[in-house]
């Protein structure tokens, strides 16, 4: 298989330009998004459990900022936004679910409760931490 | 059907991680360390890393195959798994310096 790219680009058939944005195609883009920026919040993790005591209170107070909260909020949702797509791929996986009609459904019900998953573990965070 | 496997390995542990940090998140770290050093959640967490880590890979191979086509891309794709494999010995390596040190 030849592997040199023709480096001159050919024209291509627009896609993001023309076609209207879907609840598949956009919950797919937003399924990779996620996962690529749950990848650095994994590193984070090693990060976070690597730190001593004195870089854990920067961290915990990092964390604790504004900022910081907003960060940790959006990585939430992300988390589970791809946890809810990926449990849709592997209803998929199982051959359930591909008409259009169940598609739609099981596509809004992947950002419904990837809202509501979100906001009860912060609502609980707040509860149990105190 | 490997992904399917590792897709719900990934959401198991990740699920138990997000509880249990729910029950620890503001406490301090002598609390916290003490709660990471029980066998159980030693165990639990070198499987969380192990598990992500590996999902990682699996998930970033996809992408970097789909946007990467000149002569970068096996480099890359190489780099990104040595990557994941560092990351998860690192934090596997953290984990454990937790539950055995001092």
């Amino acid at each position: 298989m030849p592997d040199t790219v023709v480096e001159q680009s050919r024209p291509q058939s627009p896609n993001i330009q023309i076609y209207r944005p879907q609840l598949t195609s956009v919950l797919l883009i937003a399924n990779r998004i996620s996962g690529v920026a749950l990848s650095i919040a994994a590193v984070g993790l090693v990060v976070w459990l690597a730190a001593g005591p004195q870089a854990y209170a920067v961290v915990q107070g990092a964390l604790a900022s504004t900022i910081g909260q907003i960060a940790l909020f959006a990585v939430t949702f992300g988390f589970f936004l791809h946890l809810c797509g990926g449990i849709r791929h592997l209803v998929w996986d199982a051959g359930y679910g591909f008409e259009l009609r169940a598609i739609y459904a099981s596509g809004w019900a992947v950002v419904a409760a990837s809202i509501v998953l979100t906001i009860a573990v912060w609502i609980a965070a707040r509860f149990i931490a105190g | 059907m490997a992904r399917a496997r590792d897709r719900g390995c990934s959401c198991a542990a990740t699920l138990w991680f997000i509880v249990s940090i729910m029950a620890h998140g503001g406490s301090d770290y002598s609390v916290l360390i003490a709660w990471l050093k029980t066998p159980f959640a030693t165990l639990m967490m070198v499987l969380l890393l192990i598990a992500i880590f590996y999902h990682t890979a699996l998930g970033l191979q996809v992408v970097g195959e789909d946007y990467v086509h000149s002569a970068v891309k096996i480099p890359a794709l190489v780099a990104m798994r040595l990557s994941c494999l560092t990351c998860a010995i690192a934090g596997i390596l953290a984990v454990l310096q937790i539950a055995f040190g001092s």
